[in-house]
């Protein structure tokens, strides 16, 4: 109980903390003046004030906080801040009901991007910059938690990221302590932000859409300010950037930040999930293009290229930016793209899914058991990038391939319960899932979420969450054992 | 020459052994008095019991009247000490050191003479792998021995029926194949050697000696044997230090297949080999052997630390199909039985790796040293220096040499180019000597020949 109440201290302070991200909706509402700012003020007031009384009433218990309490308090932050954070959607959006407005900002906060909201264009600015902030703070979170915190945990072979940076990189550990390279990783993610919202204002943006689509796209997050997302802009360029920034997102920030402390751009040639990651996606682009091309989608092949390009990296890396409504392509390109969604996003990037360090070692798994029928006697250890992975690693992403899958196929189930049509509900879930977006059919890039009932939309959003925090950090709380003393 | 050894392991006590013959003071240092007992029951030496990097116990073992220090204890570090502290308190003219260490190796200014002070580093299991990898790079050769840096190769090779030159003279292999220049070194017929004239005949069985440069060894085997295909399958038993080089050196280019016995070193080869089959298993165990297709295999090596496990396992393989056949057998009396039988090749550790330091202890300048024929034959390369006046060698006609009988100048290496050693060769200063020894008795004359006489200096 004692330390039950720590977490309640923990998450106190975490929320006064978060009430400072209100500065920036606040910042734009002055500037922008569309009315919003009581309401922000009112929002932040409240969080802070909430944030205090419970920081106040536990501050005693500044207990050790265990592994245990690690998978506590990650769930009741992820699932506490999204509640908070719908405040000011409720209070300035009429009509808005919470169920919906949890959706949005839980999906902002997964950095999901999926949306309940029509009319984006005309909403107020600052509430736009919330949406958007909410994707880049989500994305800052995840990175901590996936680089710093979950290997801590050890969650579905999570250990490897210690261990799997490979060749030269390997005595280079980021940093001795967790907050040394928390504050090193936003800082990468800070600067590759600026970068990317100056190169996204120099092609062609104004500050509001550059800020926004810079946040969403670091996140992976793939909200947009515009109902047609990035198809608004209808801008070669603009879709180049992206791409660019969506790709850097991909890729794990611990090889960013190697990169720029050693100054060596050949670091990220030893990374081999980034390597896997960017030649799938490669590959993908051009196979999409040439089968949208030789199918008379489009008739051109480089028109083919940008659009198979732009969205399926876009899906692939579970931002979830849409240029073109791909939910019209003959259906295997959506579903390689949806298939992409779930394997491609490296361990320690802003994306979700399974990952591809997992995919790698799966893979490697089964050519392994190939090898032990042939050769009963040979010894085949795993290699990821030259080091061994060891067997209970294996398992581990073995239980967690196993548990993703089961939640995919129970989820689905709900949906389809509900009276959900099996592409929509299937492809709803794995884009929540795999936090990519837009999924098909009711679902798709030409419309969007809203159209679900109340029961699916909390569906959806527990996929979301479930899947983000990496499935094991959740379905703990729901075991005996983690209640047993 | 007054030699100090540290370490009576494999490689120090086979040095001790070949230096003992050669008129040398030997001192062995070790930590295990069981070995140097042994040691000294054997050969005539001296031996004493200590840490070898202690300088108390260097200067019981005499090092400060020392020529030369022979560090090849097992461990890099207590070499690498041994050397530092033979340079800065004793002066010991020349250091050597074992080092096996790719991560020393590879930073050649630890050794330097503000560092550790090691003049020259040496580390036999990496000459046994290069060795071995030559064998199997050219297939049908018994021996490839390497001079001047890889440009020319000494070649030993047994003749087969079907090879073009089998059954005709010597000089038939001149006007057979006038593009490619090669000299027969030596001929052994029924294990006694012949001085090779021009009308000598080659007979089936014989083994042939043959100087060439490296590029033409391909087109010179081919006249003496039947060519096989080159190699492709390489099977290896026992996941040892040169075990585990080897697989390392081949395993780009070739199929390796590397059979060790126990697991936990097995799974350690497994991480740090890449594309090496690691099986579990008993290199004597036939079903293993025929279940992972020993037939199919072009080359098997035996390198386990055990000499009869390595013979019998090699006597499988063969029976089983297995192309050519290498053991590693240490004891020589076992290396005579052996090759040549069903046994294609019975390399003694020893012997390959002695040529190396050798060279250091040897008169004139000696470039390189390589034992042949378990020792009884050997193969110099040495340097002319000086003029007409103050050199025996120098400016004179190759026939015109006072050499020994039974040694023979195969080939001469000059500014990078490898001329053969025909016998109206001038031999210029700074030239490479490659001289064939069918005795090695007669090492002290070639070297004496090749010394600059005093009134030079």
């Amino acid at each position: 109980m004692q330390h039950t109440l720590s977490v309640v201290r923990a998450l106190g302070l975490m929320l006064v903390v978060f009430s400072a991200a209100y500065m920036m909706p606040l910042a734009a509402s002055l500037i922008y003046d569309d009315g919003t700012l009581i309401d922000f003020l009112l929002a932040m007031v409240c969080t802070a004030a909430i944030g205090f009384l419970m920081w106040l009433l536990t501050r005693r218990y500044k207990g050790e906080l265990s592994i245990r309490h690690g998978y506590l308090m990650v769930v009741t932050m992820w699932t506490a801040m999204p509640a908070f954070a719908t405040l000011p959607l409720l209070l300035v959006i009429k009509d808005l009901s919470f169920t919906d407005a949890y959706f949005e900002t839980m999906s902002g906060l997964t950095t999901t991007g999926a949306t309940v909201l029509t009319g984006l264009d005309d909403l107020p600015p600052a509430i736009n910059i919330w949406r958007h902030e909410l994707n880049w703070l989500g994305g800052m979170g995840i990175i901590v938690l996936a680089v710093a915190i979950l290997p801590l945990l050890g969650i579905g072979g999570r250990q490897l990221f210690k261990a799997e940076t490979p060749g030269p990189m390997k005595d280079s550990a980021l940093t001795p302590r967790i907050t040394e390279t928390a504050r090193n990783l936003w800082l990468v993610y800070l600067s590759i932000t600026i970068a990317c919202i100056l190169s996204l204002k120099a092609v062609g943006m104004n500050w509001l859409d550059a800020i926004c689509h810079a946040f969403a796209t670091m996140g992976l997050g793939g909200f947009s300010t515009h109902d047609a997302s990035v198809g608004y802009f209808n801008s070669p360029a603009i879709e180049f950037v992206l791409i660019v920034f969506m790709l850097l997102a991909a890729m794990n920030f611990a090889t960013h930040f190697l990169v720029w402390r050693e100054k060596n751009l050949k670091l990220y040639w030893y990374d081999t999930e980034a390597i896997a990651t960017v030649g799938l996606v490669l590959a993908s682009c051009l196979g999409i293009a040439v089968f949208l091309w030789w199918q008379g989608t489009y008739p051109s092949f480089w028109t083919a290229l940008r659009h198979a390009s732009f969205n399926l990296v876009s899906i692939a890396t579970d931002c979830g930016f849409t240029s073109v409504d791909f939910g019209q392509w003959p259906i295997f390109a959506p579903m390689w793209m949806l298939f992409l969604s779930c394997v491609t996003a490296s361990s320690g990037s802003t994306g979700g899914g399974i990952k591809m360090v997992r995919t790698m070692i799966l893979f490697k798994q089964a050519g392994r058991e190939f090898v032990k029928l042939l050769h009963p006697t040979a010894i085949n250890p795993m290699k990821i990038g030259g080091s061994v992975v060891p067997n209970n690693i294996v398992f581990a992403v073995l239980g967690f391939i196993f548990l993703y899958f089961m939640t995919v196929v129970t989820l689905t189930f709900a949906l389809l319960i509900s009276g959900l049509d099996f592409i929509s509900a299937f492809s709803a879930i794995i884009a929540c899932i795999n936090n990519a977006g837009p999924g098909l059919g009711v679902v798709g890039p030409s419309s969007n979420f809203g159209v679900l009932s109340d029961f699916q939309t909390w569906v959806c959003t527990i996929a979301m969450l479930v899947g983000r925090l990496e499935i094991f950090t959740v379905l703990i709380l729901f075991t005996p054992h983690f209640w047993r003393r | 020459m007054k030699i100090l050894i540290l370490g009576a392991g494999q490689v120090g006590s086979t040095v001790a052994e070949s230096l003992v013959s050669e008129a040398n003071d030997i001192t062995v240092v070790d930590s295990d008095g069981e070995k140097l007992r042994q040691l000294q029951d054997r050969l005539d030496l001296r031996t004493l019991m200590g840490n070898a990097a202690h300088p108390s116990v260097l200067e019981q073992a005499g090092i400060a009247d020392t020529d030369m220090l022979l560090a090849v204890t097992q461990s890099d570090e207590v070499n690498m000490v041994a050397c530092k502290l033979a340079a800065s308190l004793y002066n010991t003219p020349t250091r050597i050191a074992r080092i096996r260490s790719p991560d020393f190796l590879a930073r050649p200014e630890v050794f330097s003479k503000d560092n550790f002070c090691v003049d020259f580093s040496i580390c036999p299991e990496q000459i046994l792998t290069d060795y071995i990898v030559k064998l199997i790079e050219f297939p049908e050769a018994l021996q490839v021995q390497e001079f001047s840096k890889g440009k020319a190769s000494l070649v030993a090779v047994r003749a087969f029926q079907g090879g073009p030159l089998v059954g005709k003279p010597l000089s038939f292999l001149r006007t057979h194949m006038p593009q490619v220049e090669t000299r027969v070194a030596a001929i052994f017929r029924k294990d006694g050697p012949l001085i090779p004239e021009g009308d000598t005949v080659i007979e089936e069985g014989d083994e042939i000696f043959f100087i060439a440069a490296t590029d033409n060894i391909r087109s010179v085997l081919k006249e003496m044997r039947r060519m096989d295909k080159p190699a492709k399958r390489v099977m290896i038993v026992g996941g040892g230090n040169i075990g585990k080089r080897l697989a390392k050196a081949l395993e780009n280019d070739y199929q390796v297949k590397l059979i060790e016995y126990n697991k936990k070193a097995c799974e350690k080869l497994a991480g740090e080999l890449k594309n090496t089959l690691v099986l579990n298993g008993d290199g004597t165990d036939e079903k293993l052997m025929q279940q992972e297709h020993v037939g199919a295999v072009d080359v098997f090596c035996a390198l386990t630390n055990d000499d009869e496990n390595n013979i019998m396992s090699a006597l499988l393989a063969k029976q089983g199909g297995a192309g050519k056949v290498i053991a590693l057998i240490n004891r020589s009396a076992y290396v005579d039985l052996l090759q040549g039988g069903k046994i294609d090749i019975a390399l003694s550790p020893a012997h390959v790796t002695i040529g190396s330091l050798l060279a250091y202890v040897r008169q004139g300048d000696v470039v390189a040293v390589h034992s042949l024929r378990r020792g009884a034959a050997e193969a110099l390369e040495l340097v002319a220096h000086g003029d007409r006046q103050s050199s025996q060698v120098v400016g004179r006609r190759i026939d015109d040499i006072d050499l020994p009988k039974g040694a023979t100048i195969g080939a001469i290496v000059r500014g990078g180019k490898v001329i053969m050693g025909h016998h109206d060769v001038v031999i210029e200063a700074e030239d490479h000597v490659i001289v064939f020894v069918i005795n090695k008795a007669m090492v002290r004359k070639v070297e004496r020949l090749f010394q600059v006489s005093i009134g030079f200096l």
